[in-house]
């Protein structure tokens, strides 16, 4: 490091401000095993989907029931439940939403993440314990338009995919707001609520769930009655690459984000978990030593084995362009695959119990994984039921297994094994 | 309701605008891409005014694009472009983004706005939500059906603007996705030769007869549908849902056919207003449309009569 002047007090350099309130880590649930997951793993907020009113229509989504459980959990880790409100409502739908609000409200629910400003004016309306969070289907990408929200009453504005490092910034400068960025995941590659793609092939609105990611299919592009597409060339697509940000931790934090929000609702366990826990790492390295931060290439590994896509890093530094979307054939598996969930573990005996969530064996190279990151891989040697009987294989979802694991874990972790 | 409604259309040049109101708008919609999205051509700020006054001779009225999403570097410029649209007696201008609202607050707080949220413009209670921020007009998303359009009416003070004729933007990204596919397929090209005039579009194997055109410019990646909405068939209905202003769109189309357009719905429009209870829609003006129109091209009702799942 070079001569800075440091200030004695805080041993940081002198001039350079860092900041001192952490930012919330924001995940996505899909449904309660996820949402107690993510939050086990370190979110400090966790956002899911009602059974109305969200843009994942195909995803599990959370009756009151639920969302009431959730709240319970999450709030045991002092951790909080957001539920996204984003269609864009149509006639039909306006009748319904106070009263859907008010429910949201009276189960804990801490905030709604909302783009209709039919939605946004009815809860500050009628739900007042609910803050109301302008959702990214706004694009969102401007400090005037930041201003306006905040002066509408709003504390927080999810920007558009769009903005930049630069941009971000500049909004922050000027306006004194709760900033939501997505830092991972995968992307519209369209402005966020300006593609109508699925309504014209499908019929299904894309705006109040129906999306069928027509902007990933293959099309063949022409000018005048010619294909532009010669031997060998892969077809046009709008497909992006996904959006991961672990890299960029102190630049984030240093922008003055408050939420660092991570997309995938319909994504697994095994994916929410091990992405949170790696962004968990990195925030925490960050505000406990600034200086001293380093990024550990074990985050970066974490979330590769979960990513089924080639990732980049949006709008935040360039314009994506040609390296940047994916024209080849898509949608590999995610190099590990979730095994089992521990849900006990006996010192005495070193054995621990988990619960089957795919298929193992004696053998099996496997992974055990758990919050903070600890991490351990083992061969799995042999295996019982809750019987205490020997099996040849854990083959049964949900089955209880009893195994032996070279080091301690705790319920929660998580046991993971190559895909094949 | 016996109430007739205004044409609009937009232009691209001062000529075009007089051609299109000789043809029969009685309103345009005029901008440049700094403001504006989709126009199909530039009247730059120096001869705004021009326009304006040219199309208030002409008897119409004169409305001004400012429906883009803006970007930090591009707002220092709005006030003063609102201010100078305003004082040139534009009778509205066009926005979606609210940085236009508090520029309009700041520089020119008697001008009216219509608010046009494309796709997403799906509802009476946000348009009357736009309408407590000073809107006097929403502008219908193009995905709505004739029920949604009749309760939306039902349900708000501010005029409704639907568009009934052309074709409709179905998707929207900032990113240079003609340009990057040129790349990646090792072909140079550049963003003059990606325009709106190129002739390209996208077809997709499961739809062989839809082409989808697609266009770059500097606001990013449009694809528009593979069908032209034809509503001429539709006017009465359309009146007594109560649309206050119809659109006609000549995006990537010949003034030619537009002005046939405009011919066409003119004459509906004044054969309707002379005697609503006995119109009856005479087929020459559809086939004087149909005469001129690509034949790779379906006229159809777009989503007038449909019904959405999700």
């Amino acid at each position: 490091m070079n001569a800075a002047v440091m200030n004695a007090a805080s041993g940081r350099p002198a001039g350079k401000r860092y900041r001192l309130d952490k930012p919330e880590l924001l995940a996505p649930a899909g449904n309660l095993e996820k949402l107690k997951f993510a939050v086990h793993y370190g979110a400090d907020a966790v956002y899911i989907g009602g059974q109305k009113y969200g843009l994942r229509s195909n995803a599990d989504n959370f009756s009151l029931e639920e969302m009431k459980e959730g709240v319970e959990f999450a709030s045991r880790y002092g951790a909080k439940v957001f539920v996204a409100t984003n269609i864009y409502a149509h006639q039909e739908d306006l009748a319904g939403i106070a009263d859907y609000l008010r429910g949201l409200e009276s189960v804990g629910i801490s905030a709604i993440i909302a783009a209709d400003p039919a939605v946004v004016e009815t809860a500050m309306r009628v739900a007042p314990g609910l803050e109301v969070h302008l959702s990214t289907q706004q694009s969102t990408m401007n400090w005037q338009a930041v201003r306006f929200w905040k002066e509408e009453g709003l504390p927080r504005v999810v920007l558009a995919r769009e903005t930049s490092m630069d941009e971000i910034r500049e909004i922050k400068r000027n306006v004194d707001i709760e900033l939501e960025v997505f830092i991972h995941g995968a992307m519209c590659s369209s402005v966020s609520g300006r593609c109508v793609l699925s309504n014209h092939f499908t019929d299904r609105d894309s705006n109040r769930g129906g999306c069928c990611q027509s902007c990933r299919w293959k099309y063949d592009l022409h000018e005048g009655e010619q294909s532009v597409m010669g031997e060998g060339d892969n077809p046009f697509t709008m497909g992006s690459k996904d959006l991961c940000m672990i890299r960029h931790i102190p630049d984030l934090i240093d922008a003055g984000v408050d939420s660092f929000k991570i997309e995938g609702r319909m994504k697994s366990i095994h994916y929410v978990a091990s992405v949170v826990n790696a962004y968990r790492q990195a925030i925490d390295a960050y505000m406990t030593d600034p200086l001293g931060y380093r990024l550990k290439q074990e985050w970066v590994d974490e979330i590769g084995k979960a990513a089924n896509r080639p990732l980049n890093t949006g709008f935040f530094y360039s314009t994506p362009g040609a390296g940047e979307h994916i024209y080849e054939p898509e949608e590999k598996p995610a190099p590990y695959d979730f095994a089992a969930v521990v849900t006990d573990y006996e010192p005495a005996t070193g054995m621990a119990v988990v619960q089957q969530r795919s298929p193992f064996k004696p053998g099996m190279e496997v992974e055990f994984v758990g919050p903070g990151g600890r991490a351990f891989s083992q061969k799995l040697e042999e295996l019982f039921d809750d019987e205490g009987n020997r099996l040849d294989a854990a083959r049964h979802p949900l089955q209880t297994i009893r195994l032996r694991t070279d080091r301690p874990v705790a319920a929660w972790d998580i046991m993971r094994k190559k895909t094949l | 309701m016996n109430k007739s409604a205004e044409l609009l259309v937009s232009a691209g040049s001062i000529g075009q605008l007089v051609r299109y109101v000789e043809a029969g708008a009685n309103a345009v919609l005029i901008g440049e891409h700094r403001f504006g999205m989709r126009l199909p051509g530039e009247i730059p700020e120096d001869g705004i005014g021009e326009a304006i006054r040219r199309a208030h001779e002409l008897g119409a009225m004169a409305y001004v694009s400012a429906n883009k999403l803006f970007r930090n570097e591009e707002l220092p410029a709005l006030p003063g472009y609102l201010k100078r649209v305003a004082e040139a007696g534009a009778d509205a201008v066009v926005f979606g983004d609210p940085a236009v609202l508090m520029a309009v607050r700041e520089a020119a707080p008697g001008l009216r706005l219509h608010w046009n949220a494309e796709m997403t413009g799906t509802n009476s209670a946000a348009a009357a939500y736009w309408g407590r921020k000073g809107a006097v007009r929403a502008v219908l998303a193009r995905e709505l059906n004739e029920e949604e359009i009749a309760d939306f009416k039902r349900r708000s003070e501010l005029e409704i603007q639907v568009q009934a004729h052309g074709m409709t933007n179905i998707y929207h990204s900032r990113r240079n996705l003609l340009q990057s596919y040129m790349e990646h397929i090792g072909r140079e090209a550049r963003i003059v030769d990606l325009g709106a005039d190129r002739g390209r579009f996208l077809t997709e194997a499961e739809r062989p007869g839809e082409r989808l055109p697609i266009y770059e410019d500097a606001n990013g990646t449009h694809v528009m549908s593979a069908d032209d909405i034809c509503l001429l068939e539709a006017l009465p209905e359309l009146l007594a849902a109560g649309a206050d202003s119809l659109y006609v769109e000549p995006l990537l189309k010949p003034e030619e056919y537009n002005i046939a357009v405009l011919r066409g719905y003119r004459s509906a429009l004044d054969a309707w207003a002379a005697d609503p209870d006995g119109y009856v829609m005479d087929d020459r003006w559809l086939d004087a449309i149909r005469e001129l129109q690509d034949p790779n091209r379906e006229l159809t009702f777009g989503f007038l009569y449909k019904e959405q799942v999700y």
